[in-house]
């Protein structure tokens, strides 16, 4: 299973963004969440969820081979990752991304964890 | 130095009069003494505004400040608190917005933005982590509160949180309101204007820190405890997709429906702008503030001859200010309303009243046609709002003295007019009317902003217990209004606790956990009533001749029956509302004038206050 996001049901609450930095990181702070929230205001006043669809394109393309598909989901290896951005310039959704103060960089790894608190059931799993 | 956990830790100082930005560590103890948000914003009027300083000068500092559970993992953590000497009153003045501000401020590192003098050409502050930058808002001023903020979206990123004024904070208009997030107000007090006698815009903001949590663990354990018992609540799906504007239904059978200028308590077409009829025909989408379950928020849609609009709204003050109280009868027209004061950056609850105001006092003959720069107003009629609207946000005509507020206007045009201006301290009463409500008549005599509900909403105790009842209502008043701004200080939203029925417990177990700090629910409380005695005393520093004549209602309030509805002929009166004054002064520690008495700021820790007053 992976993780699926419904946008039309969104309410921008960010919620997802803490839970998934807590559940990786035990860390207040949605900066390190894996999910994406964009607003599209005042017109026509919408939310878009972004989250890694898991095409693998960034596990292909990785020159450290740190990126491995692993019970459908592809997972960084944070002792492989140089932090050398090729997956992030590659990723067709931005989902994958690099901070400072982490040693490798930062997806989903399909954890579904975040799925029971979305208060919107904006998060679901998806077969893969 | 130990780790300050549930706080970001530093205080953001920025003086506009010499570009200079200053940070330093959030004290401890001042954290522990005064928990945050509204605590923090009444500690630091009272230590950095000289007495006697002008509301729109430069000596009047805006405080900013998140509170300890701001931005944390538990339901509804998004609230910030904006504060300045009021322009509206020249007593105390904050007002708490929601939204996504406050959390981003907070996971920037900063508890508390200060931001004192005042510059001579337009600027925004942007934050954005360690850099702090003042930078020229030129391109910016004038424009609507929309144009603002998306022009700002654009020049920094989508991942900017930004507070605005619009073109009524420029002009000082004294009901300006910040506007944050298409549609998040800090609606009351005019901070508004205060930011634009500094000449500031706007504040972006962009948090990428986070900040430090006493036991992470605990604290995710719990708030998900918190999650899961919000989601089975009944009221959980019950209120989500009517927001605020579900108790129109209550508010109108129970005859404390404002309308017609507080004339009365019943609006009859209120079926036709309630929140079903909000939700059946408007909202497009359910829009929620920082980690909120049930989001209030209904981003609505309108399409009417005079023009288009998209709104976060109406929520439910603006349809009982724009609706009942100034009887448009359809939830498009009062969502037109509301995006229009959004837009020019004015408070709908204020704006509502001076409407209504200034409809009675045409409707009488005080205000003439020419005043009206030749377009007459009538009650009912969304032309009539938008008209009157504009006029006060460019402070053109009649518009610059209705700008001022009722207090001032009504004083200006006398002719009774005094009677019907709907305050008090010079703020203007939200949609409840008190006239047979005790407790509420007197959580708005002595509201510490001025006439606002959000400090002790009263009035579902008063239909609960007896609304002409007395016994026990000064003590209901006091307690709520040490329990409900406790929620200000510390940064949540009272949706869940108020409306959905979750009980305040979680919040105390949460609190520990996430802050270190071993103080209980009762301490926290008890000090709640130490910014209540601290917001009173600043009111006697800074208002000449402060005192009991300050706590009145309204004439209307003390001397008209109520004409129509459930509580038709029913009045409680000037005897009553002197009776309830005298109880609660009394359980308050304050003279029969209503000053703080010094052996009640000392046992409050507030000695230097004491000495403030008293020598």
């Amino acid at each position: 299973m992976a993780l699926q996001t419904i946008s039309d049901r969104c309410s921008g609450c960010r919620l997802c963004q803490l839970f998934c930095a807590l559940v990786h990181f035990s860390e207040n702070n949605p900066a390190k969440g894996a999910l994406r929230i964009t607003g599209i205001f005042p017109d026509p006043g919408q939310y878009t969820v972004t989250v890694c669809d898991q095409c693998g394109l960034c596990a292909e393309e990785c020159p450290e081979e740190a990126i491995i598909l692993k019970d459908n989901n592809y997972v960084v290896l944070k002792d492989k990752c140089t932090k050398c951005g090729v997956c992030v310039d590659v990723c067709p959704t931005q989902s994958i991304f690099l901070r400072e103060d982490e040693p490798a960089a930062i997806k989903c790894d399909g954890c579904l964890e975040c799925v029971p608190y979305c208060p919107r059931e904006a998060l679901q799993p998806k077969e893969v | 130095m130990s780790v300050l956990y549930g706080y970001g830790g530093n205080v953001l100082d920025i003086d506009l009069s010499t570009r200079r930005v200053s940070k330093s560590q959030l004290d401890r103890d001042f954290a522990r003494q005064y928990i945050g948000g509204r605590g923090f914003v009444a500690r630091l009027l009272w230590d950095l505004i000289p007495k006697g300083a002008d509301p729109l000068g430069p000596d009047n500092v805006a405080v900013v400040a998140s509170g300890p559970l701001t931005g944390a993992f538990l339901p509804s953590s998004s609230k910030v608190e904006f504060g300045a000497k009021s322009p509206a009153t020249g007593g105390y003045g904050d007002s708490n917005m929601g939204g996504h501000f406050g959390p981003a401020l907070k996971h920037a590192g900063y508890d508390v933005c200060i931001i004192r003098g005042a510059s001579s050409t337009p600027v925004y502050v942007v934050i954005d982590d360690d850099i702090v930058q003042i930078r020229d808002a030129s391109h910016l001023w004038g424009k609507g509160s929309y144009a603002t903020e998306k022009a700002l979206k654009e020049e920094l990123g989508d991942d900017f949180q930004i507070a605005v004024i619009g073109p009524a904070g420029e002009n000082l208009v004294k009901i300006a309101c910040i506007t944050h997030d298409f549609g998040r107000q800090a609606g009351r007090c005019g901070i508004g204007a205060v930011w634009g006698s500094k000449r500031l815009k706007a504040i972006a903001v962009r948090g990428s820190r986070g900040f430090p949590v006493a036991d992470p663990a605990a604290m995710f354990k719990k708030g998900k405890e918190m999650f899961d018992i919000i989601f089975k609540l009944p009221g959980f799906k019950e209120w989500t997709p009517y927001g605020t504007a579900e108790i129109t239904d209550w508010c109108n059978k129970s005859g404390v429906f404002p309308t017609r200028n507080f004339y009365t308590g019943y609006f009859p077409h209120y079926q036709q702008i309630n929140g079903r009829a909000l939700r059946n025909s408007i909202v497009t989408l359910d829009k929620g503030c920082f980690g909120c379950p049930i989001p209030c928020g209904k981003y609505s849609h309108v399409n009417l001859p005079q023009g288009l609009a998209r709104v976060e709204g109406p929520e439910y003050e603006t349809v009982a200010l724009f609706g009942g109280n100034c009887e448009l009868s359809r939830i498009e027209e009062i969502a037109f309303a509301n995006w229009l004061f959004d837009d020019l950056g004015m408070d709908t609850i204020s704006g509502g009243n001076i409407v209504a105001f200034a409809i009675e006092c045409f409707e009488k003959g005080i205000i003439s046609e020419d005043d009206l720069g030749g377009k007459p107003v009538r009650f009912g009629d969304l032309d009539s709002v938008i008209h009157i609207g504009k006029l006060i946000a460019n402070r053109h005509l009649v518009g610059d003295l209705l700008a001022e507020g009722v207090k001032t206007a009504s004083a200006h045009l006398g002719r009774g007019s005094e009677h019907f201006a709907i305050h008090v301290k010079g703020l203007e009463v939200s949609g409840y009317e008190p006239r047979y409500a005790a407790a509420m008549l007197l959580a708005y005599m002595t509201c510490d902003v001025g006439a606002h509900h959000n400090r002790a909403w009263a009035i579902t105790y008063d239909i609960a217990v007896g609304r002409d009842k007395l016994e026990g209502k000064a003590a209901k008043v006091v307690e709520l209004q040490h329990l409900r701004p406790l929620l200000d200080a510390l940064g949540i939203c009272r949706f869940p606790w108020i409306e959905v029925g979750f009980e305040l417990r979680h919040y105390a177990e949460i609190f520990p956990m996430i802050t270190g700090s071993e103080q209980t629910w009762e301490e926290l409380n008890t000090l709640s009533e130490r910014i209540w005695n601290l917001t009173r005393a600043f009111w006697v520093r800074e208002v000449p001749g402060f005192g009991r004549s300050w706590d009145r209602a309204p004439g209307r309030f003390l001397a008209d029956p109520v004409p129509s509805g459930a509580a038709q002929g029913k009045l409680l009166g000037e005897d009553i509302a002197e009776q309830l004054l005298d109880e609660y002064y009394r359980l308050r520690g304050w003279d029969e004038q209503g000053i703080p008495k010094r052996e009640k700021l000392l046992e409050l820790g507030l000695s230097d206050v004491a000495c403030a007053l008293y020598e």
